[in-house]
């Protein structure tokens, strides 16, 4: 269990509401869900998940903190927005589906074989570097996510997609010994920490 | 028209509906001096559109007859059918007001025995059943119209219905010659009950009120229901004109929703329930009801009738905001896809009919008042000093029942009284 987990649990003992109020982007909206169940019913992901966002709302009430962390419903939205659309509320619950995945995640809860982070966290490495993705180095990378045998058999079946990525441009070869950049990539890297030591203090601030 | 006389003791009360018509006998039957104006041709408004209304599930027709003796027993309230305000100025105890009258091309020696409306040929949508059948060129509103007249519809002006409507009739009471008339009104204090619309039900994409036949809105069922409607009162489906004997009804469609209607609309909950009731009169065991809401607000003595539908064996309650309806093309039967809150369990289920819970919003946009009131977010008129002596009356102040409507209106009325016993005060 992270430090930060065992602080967490410390701190909101027994309120996992508040937990999220303060620590999960648009966390503070959660409370406004009033459970007509529109969401649910719209997510084209129907029922191929665990908890349906109107369900994950209800157990965060209900204090059901590890079910939520350790779930893998937040990681399997698709970000299609039908739900922030149709809610009756107004709930940015596309956010905050996100908002909980990343929270979960900071506190080593999110499930460990979960695809969808395995790619972000590829995906934030990359761009990290130079402030640009890296389309050849992310890619091979989530192609061999599940190890080598596999990587080289989707690797061969994505080749078309690759040429014809390369012809429009969207693909350097080249990018495989460094890559683009920003222009200022230490500025870039300096937002980053800034943005981190914020996101840190707000948590910290927060008085139960 | 111009025999028309009015002071600034004189109280104008625009809307004939349930509230304009309270709100106008309560101050006539009060000694003051009343006129009462009406954009329809006739007075009852959608109350009139009913099948049964609470607080007692009375047929229109009763509560309305009262309302109508009154109106006809007492000469301080003068009634004007098919007459709009078009401007207002001046100040409490003064006010000018200009009425747009249109013409009905009918007079008062009209008996309304019916002779236009059987030689004319043409027809029309019939605005009382919202377009659910159609209606003559000349016509009734409905059997309970009051005034009893008949009216020419403006379409058939200038064509040969018109000539042989005249014709007809045996009593000389259609003069196609009639024109617009414009009249200035002086009165002390104005009580405005404009009343209600139902919200636009296509406005609710996922709901398909626009693509699928057999979805209706709660006011439409109600004149399915009614003997006097199109159907005879048979439930009849749009799409076959088959029997629907499973209905789905979809609580807050439209209300309760920042992507809509802000505010609750209080009617629809106990409309509802008020229909699972019809369906199980009209069908017994054979019926089956299915209420999809979000919570139900069944308030003050309407919770005795909500625990009466409960008990009923063939109505069952799915605590779920409907998501979506898609049409089985087979059938023409409304599917509902959703998740309930009770388990959070998916479902799809069909159904013979749909009715939404249709929202209410005013019927006066609220940039198209031709008077100046304060306006809240949702388009009703808000109490407020700088209103004058425009005082709202039944739903032009706020979503409410009959029951409150009635009561709001009858508040109006004593508000309007105390404006006119003023000017009168001063005027001694
Ligand atoms: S649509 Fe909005 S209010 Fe309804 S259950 Fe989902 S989050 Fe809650
Ligand atoms: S945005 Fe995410 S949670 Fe919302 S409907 Fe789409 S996939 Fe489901």
């Amino acid at each position: 269990m992270s430090n930060l987990n065992t602080e967490m649990i410390e701190k909101y003992r027994n309120n996992f509401l508040k937990e999220v109020t303060a620590n999960v982007e648009e966390g503070e909206w959660v409370k406004m869900c009033m459970q007509c169940g529109v969401c649910s019913g719209s997510c084209p992901f129907g029922p191929h998940w665990d908890h349906p966002p109107q369900e994950l709302f209800m157990m965060i009430r209900a204090g059901k903190r590890e079910e939520v962390l350790t779930s893998s419903s937040m990681w399997m939205c698709t970000s299609c927005y039908n739900c922030i659309v149709r809610c009756p509320r107004g709930l940015p619950i596309t956010h905050i589906m996100h908002g909980l995945a990343h929270y979960a995640d900071r506190l080593g809860m999110a499930p460990k074989e979960q695809p969808t982070m395995k790619f972000a966290h590829k995906f934030w490495d990359n761009i990290v570097k130079n402030g640009r993705v890296n389309e050849l180095k992310l890619s091979l990378g989530v192609y061999f996510m599940n190890g080598i045998a596999e990587g080289i058999k989707t690797s061969l079946k994505m080749q078309a997609v690759g040429l014809g990525m390369y012809k429009a441009k969207r693909l350097n070869p080249m990018e495989f010994f460094g890559g683009h950049t920003v222009k200022d990539k230490s500025g870039m890297q300096a937002i980053i920490e800034k943005a981190k030591e914020i996101e840190e203090a707000k948590i910290k601030k927060f008085e139960g | 028209m111009s025999d028309v006389i009015a002071t600034n003791q004189t109280i104008l009360v625009v809307g004939g509906g349930i509230s304009g018509m309270t709100a106008a006998l309560e101050a006539a039957e009060c000694g003051k001096q009343v006129i009462l104006i009406e954009k329809s041709p006739s007075l009852g408004g959608r109350v009139s559109q009913l099948y049964r209304y609470f607080p007692k599930l009375c047929h229109p027709t009763c509560g309305l007859e009262i309302n109508n003796r009154r109106t006809k027993m007492n000469k301080n309230l003068r009634i004007m059918t098919m007459a709009e305000v078009a401007a207002v100025s001046g100040e409490a105890g003064n006010y000018s007001v200009k009425v747009k009258v249109s013409p009905r091309y009918v007079n008062e020696n009209c008996t309304a025995c019916g002779d236009c409306a059987k030689v004319v040929e043409t027809e029309f949508d019939d605005e009382f059943n919202y377009g659910l059948g159609k209606r003559k060129g000349a016509y009734l509103q409905h059997k309970m119209a009051h005034p009893q007249r008949y009216v020419l519809d403006p379409r058939v002006i200038g064509t040969d219905d018109a000539t042989k409507a005249k014709e007809a009739c045996k009593y000389d009471a259609i003069d196609l010659d009639m024109q617009e008339e414009e009249i200035d009104l002086t009165v002390g204090a104005i009580i405005w009950a404009t009343g209600w619309q139902p919200y636009d039900a296509a406005k609710i994409q996922p709901y398909g009120y626009d693509r699928i036949a057999n979805v209706i809105t709660s006011v439409e069922f109600e004149r399915l229901c009614d003997p006097h409607g199109p159907t005879g009162g048979k439930i009849l489906r749009p799409s076959d004109g088959q029997e629907a004997k499973n209905v789905a009804m979809i609580q807050c469609a439209g209300s309760r929703d920042q992507n809509h209607l802000k505010h609750c609309s209080r009617i629809c909950c106990m409309a509802s329930l008020k229909h699972a009731n019809y369906v199980n009169e009209k069908y017994g065991e054979e019926g089956q009801s299915t209420i999809y809401y979000i919570d139900i607000r069944a308030i003050d003595r309407i919770d005795d009738f909500y625990r009466r539908v409960q008990e009923l064996p063939n109505v069952t309650f799915t605590k779920s905001k409907v998501a979506s309806v898609v049409e089985n093309k087979e059938n023409g039967n409304p599917v509902l896809h959703g998740v309930d809150t009770e388990g959070y369990n998916r479902y799809a289920n069909e159904h013979d009919l749909v009715v939404l819970a249709i929202g209410m919003e005013p019927s006066v946009p609220a940039d198209a008042f031709p008077v100046e009131v304060k306006i809240n977010e949702e388009g009703f008129i808000e109490a407020d000093e700088s209103n004058g002596a425009v005082f709202a009356a039944g739903c032009s102040a706020d979503a409410l029942d009959v029951n409150r409507a009635v009561q709001n209106a009858t508040a109006s009325a004593l508000r309007a009284i105390q404006v006119i016993n003023s000017v009168a005060g001063a005027e001694g």
